[in-house]
């Protein structure tokens, strides 16, 4: 079994955190890992991208190579398009739909979207609308991760064990609340 | 197997603890500052009482871990790869005095310059010192090479550069630990005379030093971490060394034909280095960073067996990845999606509220009624300031330059110059500049942003905190020309009226604009 996925957002929307709970859970299923992080200056609401990389057999490479990835999975719709170029072209796109506008002429997001579907396999979602509605706007990143959850071959009670753990200094409210927009994100691509 | 996930960084970190580490030492620098991180929030350090403070810069820090190696302790020394420029000094003469306890000096070198000025490649600075460089190709080589170099450089005497790559300094993999190692006693030099660098002394340590490089090239031959894999297909060869393994083993998805000689230890492994060239037609070299070991396989007259980076098989500069071997090794490529041009750059900004905010915009105001082009930046959050909306800066070269390039133009004729510059890179080099402006009153005006803290990495310690007027009255800037102002949006007239006094005054002043970063502030 092998799994590459590249995880892309903006500085500030939490794909360190959906890339810290699933490689911890495929460590739990003794599978490897390699994930590898962009710190520094692309922190500070510049494009960030983190490659997580699943494996039975030993994993090589710390990046994925363009056109090879088995999923990319983004926080906001621009940086989704300009991940894409890793995805390979029977890979799974995920991507939630609200824009992050920081920057002078922010694309027509229209077209953006537009762009993203007419990937094969996409699964576009306003994971801003979802999170929101359930009174946790800051759980975005959550209901992304719920999202992708349809997609790996790691099991779903895993995962939130995994949610749990990163959360577990935060206590019991921040964890539900992260579960629940786990869950509705898990709902949302059904 | 650990269940932890380690980055490349961390990995190391880990490795120096379990042999017997006694001292890290520091200046934060992206992609070496979690090595240092690690170490301060790990509880079996905080328990071994492991030297584990930041330091003000890369020289002071290279000085402190010789100082614990010469008292008989193993000690690191981390820091970015220009951060080695400012530690050359230490560096270079710890060659020549060679060390006592286990000496581990870390670059990590940043190809692409994700947050760098350069990208510079410090197996370079291995050479030119002369001693041996270890290159980790995966965040277990990291580890394992800590407990060797520590006890390659008690037995042979010499210090070790540890090279890492931001890929691997920030990639993270499942490793596994050895046991324990007890740290070291204290134990003094056996002849503590090599340690006086006086020219009698440093000629006979220089000799010894010379003598040791066919020592370290045997080393290099028998190193667990080079290693020659045989094949049939000899109209090539491969070397690829540190990280570079990984994305040529990819490329052949483990089934290469070709005979690889993979290097992680330096200088290069002779005997290995000479059945490849004897067995091989042409030698493809695949090295993340500069064209260290193609260079030299080269030759002077560029000899044409020889391609990688300089003979344009792989690009002459950034990273490398699987794609880019595959291409040089003639594979086929996977299609990729043409990028669309919908996609604009997204660059880093100063946060929403950010303190540099109200200093630029109130410096951009006074110097409004000034020709462009007359502030010296530096090296932190505030070079931010050189992009729009700001454009407040005209240069940003290496840590304290903005002072000293600040005074070099005044002195050109160039007025007015203005310098701005945080507090901990203030504290880190900029204040031998000031001394230098101090010295002549040269008309220039210093704005040190002070925010707490070294913000740019992370928000670490800043040595300064508390001092950095006592500082500058103390390097003999007048009372009166100190003025200190807190850069609030609501306090932007009265901060105008202080910039534009100093900026008119016909010598030197320093504007301290001093509030808390907020990214420090909300970790509270």
């Amino acid at each position: 079994m092998k799994y590459d996925i590249v995880l892309a957002g903006v500085g500030g929307q939490g794909i360190l955190s959906i890339a810290a709970i699933i490689g911890q859970a495929a460590v739990s299923q003794g599978l490897n890992v390699k994930q590898s992080e962009i710190h520094g200056m692309s922190q500070r609401g510049g494009s960030v991208v983190a490659h997580l990389r699943l494996g039975s057999a030993a994993i090589k490479s710390d990046q994925i190579a363009p056109g090879s990835a088995d999923m990319v999975l983004a926080m906001e719709p621009m940086e989704a398009l300009r991940s894409l170029e890793f995805l390979s072209p029977a890979g799974v796109l995920i991507s939630n739909t609200t824009p992050v506008v920081n920057i002078g002429e922010y694309p027509p997001l229209p077209e953006v979207l537009s762009a993203l579907q007419a990937h094969a396999n996409s699964h576009l979602l306003d994971g801003d609308q979802i999170a929101k509605a359930l009174g946790s706007p800051r759980a975005v990143n959550m209901v992304l991760l719920g999202a992708m959850a349809a997609f790996l071959a790691l099991p779903e009670e895993i995962l939130t064990a995994a949610i749990r753990e990163l959360f577990a200094r935060k206590g019991e409210a921040v964890i539900a609340s992260n579960l629940k927009a786990f869950a509705a994100g898990r709902a949302a691509v059904n | 197997m650990s269940e932890n996930l380690l980055l490349g960084d961390e990995a190391l970190a880990q490795g120096a603890l379990d042999a017997g580490l006694s001292g890290c030492y520091a200046y934060p620098g992206t992609p070496s500052t979690e090595i240092m991180e690690y170490i301060q929030s790990s509880p079996e350090a905080a328990a071994r009482g492991v030297h584990r403070n930041w330091s003000s810069n890369e020289k002071v820090a290279m000085e402190e871990a010789l100082g614990m190696s010469y008292a008989g302790k193993r000690a690191m020394v981390c820091m970015k790869h220009v951060g080695l420029n400012v530690a050359a000094d230490g560096f270079i003469n710890a060659a020549v005095t060679g060390s006592n306890g286990g000496l581990l000096v870390v670059a990590a070198d940043d190809p692409s310059m994700h947050s760098s000025q350069n990208e510079q490649d410090s197996r370079f600075y291995a050479q030119f010192a002369l001693i041996p460089c270890l290159e980790p190709s995966s965040q277990q080589e990291a580890y394992n090479m800590a407990a060797d170099a520590f006890s390659w450089s008690e037995q042979y005497e010499t210090p070790l550069l540890l090279r890492l790559t931001t890929r691997l300094s920030h990639s993270r993999a499942n490793i596994c630990t050895a046991p324990a190692q007890a740290e070291r006693a204290l134990r003094e030099p056996s002849n503590p005379r090599r340690f006086t660098l006086l020219p009698a002394i440093a000629k006979q340590n220089y000799q010894r030093l010379c003598e040791k490089q066919a020592v370290f090239a045997e080393l290099s031959d028998k190193s667990p971490y080079n290693l020659y894999y045989a094949g049939q297909d000899c109209s090539m060869g491969i070397i690829c060394t540190g990280i570079a393994s990984n994305y040529v083993q990819e490329a052949f998805a483990g089934k290469c034909p070709h005979p690889i000689l993979k290097i992680s230890q330096y200088p290069l492994p002779q005997e290995k280095l000479a059945r490849l060239l004897a067995e091989c037609e042409k030698i493809l070299v695949v090295e993340e960073g500069m064209p260290f070991v193609e260079t030299q396989l080269r030759g002077p007259l560029g000899d044409s067996r020889i391609l990688g980076r300089l003979s344009g098989a792989l690009p002459r500069s950034g990273e490398l990845n699987t794609r880019l071997v595959q291409a040089a090794c003639g594979l086929p490529l996977p299609p990729l999606v043409q990028p669309s041009p919908l996609v604009l750059n997204r660059p880093p900004r100063l946060c929403e509220g950010c303190p540099h905010i109200s200093t630029y915009e109130a410096l951009n105001q006074v110097l409004r009624d000034y020709p462009a082009g007359r502030v010296f930046g530096d090296i932190g959050c505030y070079t931010l300031g050189a992009l729009p909306p700001f454009n407040a800066i005209s240069s940003c070269v290496d840590m304290g330059a903005s002072i000293a390039m600040a005074k070099g133009a005044a002195d050109a004729g160039l007025l007015p110059a203005v310098a701005v510059i945080g507090d901990s890179t203030f504290t880190h080099s900029g204040m031998t500049g000031l001394l230098d402006a101090v010295w002549e009153n040269s008309p220039i005006t210093i704005i040190i942003v002070d925010n707490y803290t070294t913000a740019m990495t992370g928000g670490q310690a800043s040595l300064g905190y508390g001092k950095i007027e006592n500082i500058c009255l103390g390097l003999g800037v007048a009372q009166e020309h100190l003025r200190i102002f807190n850069p609030l949006p609501k306090l932007h007239d009265a901060n105008v009226r202080v910039l534009q006094e100093e900026i008119a005054y016909p010598g030197l002043s320093v504007v301290i604009a001093r509030r808390e970063c907020l990214q420090t502030i909300r970790k509270k």
